[in-house]
């Protein structure tokens, strides 16, 4: 056994080593592809201007609003809710309760569950449930305003889809609050309310931020839930409520890469899209990135 | 921060000395009362030694105390060690002077003026040797206590010598037996006292020094020396 | 020498107290006595720490704790269900085994107590802070330096801290969990010398395995030994003459 466990070491160094090194180069490669096809096409103009002939040329500015739209709205209503979820899990429930394990079954369940599914469920529920009802109530079914893929409704499908990740991130990082602040907090004769708030959620912050930035960048790529529930191949004009349908990035690209007329001519503006998309992703990790830091230098000093 | 603790060393240590005070002063009116045949003085002796008896159980009760509460080392072990034992040597100083004051009653009630023989000297050296122990002990000064240790001899060679003359003064005239025989006792107590003052010169050489000095332990080489 | 007796603070009556099936406390019966220091000891496990956290119900934090029996504070049973435990807490304060600070700043720290109760004056606020960072004998080390953060103090430090912020919502009882076992000698030998002051203007009540350290800074001691209660007495007589052959064995050191 001592004689090969050298020999086994070595090899399974060597395998993460190369599997690493694998992994590495597909991100390389895929950014260095993307970077070299859409940076001539990238220009301000190209990010400021809408869309002209036919998508063939022009710029995403409808999309990114309606990127940036769809992404402040999941986070809104995401966020808050996966966040009070994990407090009620963590802070309030018995272990034992039937209804605490209830909700942590839904909660993996529903990680689990392809974007598609949610895309459906979206178009079912919120769409043709909630919407058509809302006009009836509202307007008695004479304005189909509610009752239509919109802005609204891929918020929150999109939220939905985010949740778990948010409930989860939450989660740990409540759990890494240590006990004897709680304590603490107690024998000061504070209410459990007042321990959240004052010394868990403070102290578990970067694990909320964390939480949210991780739900939006999933999120911000996510193209299947909005496929029926609000995002559009061309508008016009950019949402004006949240009732309008808008545009998207990450959908764009893909009308233009299977629908477009002319798929060569499009190519450079499809690769500047995704561009456009990462760079929006990566900017948005890194603010969390700076966030975190500086919330974790203030609670230091 | 002075600690409790150190508070309450401080406080055994004056009552130690408030102790020693009395127990000077008792011995001092015990031989006045002889040397003078003064009898109420010495009814104020015998009294007095109550008030030495309440300070030793006071002190017993603050050594107990503090033994078993504080865990006290180094340093403030030696102390209450030789405390517990200067305690104790004091209230016996106290005792014999209670003797010296009868025997000093027992003078007066004759009326007579005795042959005092060597107990005026006697008195003078205990006095001092008494004193100076206390002082070695409230200043902490092992030299002065080395000092006392010294005029031991001379007070049991004046008593040996006290004794001879006693024996001589009854063959010569039997009529003074008793006399006699109260001068013998005199001189022993204060012969006593001498010694126990030298043992409380020794306790102060121990706290001090960390040295065991009685016996002379130091020329045992098998007696454990404390460094 | 006759004493008046002392005013008893917090009185616990056949307390029992279960987690799932272990019997923890076995019908404890034992009286603190106002502005005096009542040390528990015994060895691990024998149920000492969970006799104190019963006193200001910090045990309702664990599931599977049952408390049956009295605790009488002021006459009213603390377990009684009208009784409400905030309130309680902040008359019955607690110091904890190993420092735990917030990570806020030491002015925050000790505000923070006066802040959940609805104390929002600063003026008022920076005399509270003031006020209990000295009691705590810490006011000199940091008053030039309140805005730095608690966590950045040394542990004996830290530990006082703790006790400013406790006095600082001006208790009754203070509960201590063994509060300088964490701790060295010099840091040890302050916080024993700060209880020694607090005791003037508080009750104290303090768990510790260290006895010598009960000896040197309590009036009573408590001894539980597997749950139970085996003696109670002034402490002096409990390190000079225990009644029972149990105590005697574990402060002289003799337990297995």
């Amino acid at each position: 056994m001592s004689r090969r466990s050298p020999i086994l070491g070595f090899s399974f160094m060597t395998a993460t080593g190369l599997a690493s090194l694998v992994i590495v180069s597909a991100v390389v490669l895929v950014i260095v592809d993307i970077v070299t096809e859409g940076m001539h096409t990238l220009t301000w103009q190209f990010l400021t201007d809408e869309p002209r002939e036919g998508m063939t040329a022009g710029g995403v500015f409808p999309a990114i609003i309606g990127t940036f739209y769809r992404v402040i709205l999941m986070s809104i209503v995401g966020v808050p809710v996966g966040t009070i979820t994990a407090i009620y899990l963590t802070e309030y429930a018995s272990q034992q309760s039937v209804f605490a394990r209830m909700i942590r079954f839904a909660v993996n369940t529903l990680a689990g569950v392809p974007a598609i599914v949610f895309g459906l469920f979206g178009l079912g529920f919120f769409v043709q449930f909630v919407g058509q009802n809302m006009d009836q109530v509202l307007t008695g079914g004479a304005d189909l305003r509610w009752g239509q893929p919109n802005l609204l409704w891929a918020s929150l499908t999109m939220a939905l889809l985010t949740l778990p990740v948010v409930i989860v991130a939450v989660e740990e990082a409540i759990r890494t609050v240590p006990r004897e602040l709680r304590e603490a907090s107690l024998a000061l004769g504070a209410t459990k309310w007042q321990t959240i708030w004052k010394v868990v959620l403070p102290n578990s912050m970067t694990g909320v931020l964390t939480g949210g930035i991780l739900a939006v960048s999933r999120g911000a790529g996510e193209v299947a839930p909005i496929l029926f529930t609000g995002a559009a191949y061309f508008l016009p004009h950019l949402p004006g409520s949240l009732s309008d349908q808008f545009m998207e990035l990450g959908y764009h690209v893909y009308i233009m890469a299977t629908q477009s007329p002319d798929v060569e001519a499009t190519r450079g503006i499809q690769y500047a899209t995704t561009l456009v998309l990462l760079v929006f992703t990566f900017s948005l990790n890194l603010v969390a990135v700076l966030l975190r830091y500086r919330i974790r230098k203030r609670l230091r000093t | 921060m002075e600690r409790r603790f150190e508070r309450e060393i401080e406080g055994l240590k004056t009552s130690l000395i408030k102790m020693a005070s009395v127990v000077e002063d008792n011995v001092a009116s015990a031989v006045q009362a002889l040397l003078k045949e003064q009898k109420d003085l010495a009814e104020k002796v015998i009294a007095g030694d109550e008030r030495v008896n309440e300070l030793e159980l006071e002190n017993d009760n603050t050594i107990v105390d503090l033994l078993a509460l504080q865990q006290p080392v180094a340093s403030d072990l030696r102390f209450i060690i030789a405390a517990q034992k200067i305690n104790n040597d004091l209230e016996r100083i106290g005792d014999h002077a209670v003797n010296i004051a009868e025997s000093a009653q027992t003078f007066a009630a004759t009326h007579e003026q005795e042959p005092l023989l060597e107990i005026p000297k006697m008195c003078d050296i205990a006095r001092g040797m008494l004193k100076d122990a206390i002082d070695s002990f409230i200043n902490v000064d092992p030299v002065l206590a080395k000092r006392v240790l010294e005029r031991d001899d001379e007070i049991d060679d004046l008593n040996r010598k006290t004794i001879r003359a006693v024996i001589e003064l009854i063959r010569t005239d039997m009529k003074s037996l008793e006399v006699g025989l109260e001068l013998t006792r005199v001189s022993r107590n204060l012969e006593r006292i001498g010694d126990l003052t030298t043992n409380i010169a020794e306790e102060v050489i121990f706290q001090v020094q960390a040295r065991v000095v009685k016996h002379h332990a130091e020329d045992r080489t098998d007696v454990h020396k404390i460094h | 020498m006759a004493m008046t007796e002392p005013q008893i603070r917090l009185r616990a009556e056949n307390l029992n107290i279960h987690y799932g099936t272990k019997h923890a406390i076995k019908d404890v019966s034992l009286d603190i006595p106002s502005n005096q220091v009542t040390a528990f000891i015994g060895p691990s496990g024998c149920g000492k720490s969970t006799f104190l956290r019963a006193l200001n119900r910090m045990n309702d934090l664990i599931e599977t704790a049952q408390t049956t029996g009295k605790v009488l504070f002021d006459e009213t049973n603390v377990y009684d269900p009208g009784v409400d435990v905030v309130e309680l807490r902040k008359r019955i304060g607690m110091i904890f085994q190993k420092s735990n600070p917030f990570p806020k700043s030491i002015y925050e720290n000790v505000a923070y107590g006066p802040r959940i109760q609805g104390e929002g004056d600063k003026r008022k606020l920076d005399e509270i802070v003031e006020r209990s960072l000295q009691q705590a004998a810490l006011w000199g080390e940091v008053k030039d330096d309140l805005d730095k953060s608690g966590l950045a103090l040394s542990g004996g430090q830290q530990q006082r801290l703790c006790i400013a912020r406790a006095l600082a919502v001006e208790p009754e009882v203070i509960l201590m969990d063994e509060p300088a076992s964490a701790l060295d000698p010099i840091a040890t030998a302050k916080i024993e010398e700060l209880i020694f002051e607090l005791k003037e203007r508080y009750t104290i009540a303090i768990v510790t395995h260290n006895m010598q350290q009960a000896a040197r800074v309590s009036d009573r001691t408590a001894f539980f030994y597997l749950g139970e209660l085996i003696e109670y007495d002034e402490t002096k007589r409990m390190f000079t003459a225990p009644s029972k052959k149990q105590t005697e064995d574990y402060v002289t050191g003799r337990f297995g």
